[in-house]
């Protein structure tokens, strides 16, 4: 039987990676961040996923205006870096699972989510940073990983709710799967910040960590945020937490909380991390 | 169903909708030709010949050609493609925020690291740089 080991939420803001590409990491503008990410690199360790299925974001580098998917498996066998303008980041390439991702678009379209199907792209830093956090500066990436390419950028984004089901059917999907594989599920992007603007630099705590709160206890109530709100209340980037709830839904109702983690700034943004386990 | 939600209330912030993509289209692709190495290389060459092979409009090429970042998101850009401008200039989105608003690269790093700015765009500690045109 596929066993879903866990889940885990974390910011994947650019200088976070440039960070760790650039060893600054213990750096006191950078230590108290990648402080609180060791408990994460440990729970990697232990939980040892074979997969990764992360959501994210991909911000103008596999994908332009020419065509924009809500909602995008990746079944290749590999996807590497992007060059985002620096030339690419020097990180490992990613390994795919083609046959659970194909097993996923099929499972997930037949169950009315409409994704569409990826079998050549780059990845960004969206999906890359995750990784970094969570596994260091490996020499190659300690699971292959699913990436699940969310738009945010041209609103609308799709709704919280919408984000929360597609989690439920992924989970529903994962457990018809027969493997045995060990399988992780990342939401990425967020906390709170605004890059544009008169606004730019928004931070809100108090959204962010009533977010966390909520994630872990009653995430139904995070489905009722509107996009308004969000970009209002955490910046118009901010909007990305979306894709938290992906990997949120993919979990029981009721989880346990193994790790948080909430660092003012790392560059523009409010960075936060969450490790929720099946209780 | 939802109601529509008032979007374009919030201060100092664009939203990409369908106006402002449709507005923007030309730009954000210019943008995100810069990708590629060759078209950096071809742009650093003579970048205005360069960006007379995207439709842009004489404004949107005047706010390219002078960095305007601000202009940039009136015309039409996002924040993830006027960004490659930036890249392309080797300038962080520290000095790229705070240009937006006004402020140095300093400036808007030191509000960044205290606390970052409240909803309406005030630092929320730390020396009030806006003065009081806020």
């Amino acid at each position: 039987m596929t066993t879903i080991v866990g889940g885990l939420g974390t910011s994947h803001v650019p200088a976070i990676g440039a960070a760790v590409d650039h060893d600054k990491t213990t750096e006191a503008y950078w230590k108290p961040l990648f402080d609180g990410y060791e408990k994460a690199r440990e729970w990697m360790k232990d939980v040892k996923p074979d997969v990764a299925i992360i959501v994210y974001n991909d911000h103008a580098s596999a994908f332009s205006l020419e065509l924009i998917p809500t909602f995008l498996l990746g079944v290749a066998d590999e996807f590497p870096p992007a060059d985002e303008g620096y030339g690419p980041r020097d990180v490992p390439v990613v390994k795919g699972h083609p046959e659970l991702a194909w097993h996923l678009a099929e499972s997930l379209i037949l169950d009315e989510f409409d994704m569409a199907i990826g079998n050549k792209m780059p990845v960004d830093h969206g999906l890359t940073v995750p990784l970094s956090i969570a596994c260091g500066k490996p020499d190659a990436w300690p699971c292959r990983v699913i990436p699940l390419c969310v738009n945010v950028i041209q609103y609308p984004p799709p709704t919280g709710l919408r984000c929360y089901k597609l989690g439920k059917a992924i989970r529903k999907a994962l457990e018809n799967f027969d493997s045995d594989l060990r399988v992780a599920i990342f939401g990425t992007g967020g906390m709170s910040h605004q890059l544009q603007g008169e606004r730019a630099g928004v931070i809100n705590a108090e959204f962010d960590n009533k977010f966390l709160d909520q994630l872990s206890g009653d995430p139904k109530a995070l489905t009722e945020i509107s996009h308004q709100e969000y970009m209002m209340e955490a910046g118009s980037e901010g909007i990305e937490m979306v894709m938290w709830l992906i990997m949120r839904g993919a979990l029981d109702d009721k989880v346990k909380e193994v790790h948080r983690h909430y660092h003012v700034p790392a560059s523009n943004t409010a960075a936060g991390l969450i490790i929720l386990e099946n209780d | 169903m939802n109601k529509t939600p008032d979007i374009h209330s919030i201060p100092g912030t664009f939203v990409f909708d369908k106006e402002h993509s449709r507005k923007g289209y030309h730009l954000n692709m210019f943008c995100m030709s810069l990708n590629d190495e060759a078209n950096r290389e071809a742009f650093r060459a003579d970048e205005k010949a360069y960006l007379d092979k995207f439709a842009l409009t004489a404004e949107q090429q005047w706010a390219v050609l002078g960095r305007e970042w601000l202009e940039l998101l009136r015309l039409g850009g996002n924040i993830y493609y006027t960004f490659k401008l930036a890249i392309f200039d080797r300038i962080s989105m520290q000095a790229v925020g705070g240009s937006m608003c006004g402020l140095t690269e300093d400036e808007f790093r030191e509000i960044m690291l205290t606390g970052g700015k409240d909803l309406q765009g005030n630092p929320r500690n730390g020396p009030n740089v806006l003065g009081d045109e806020k």
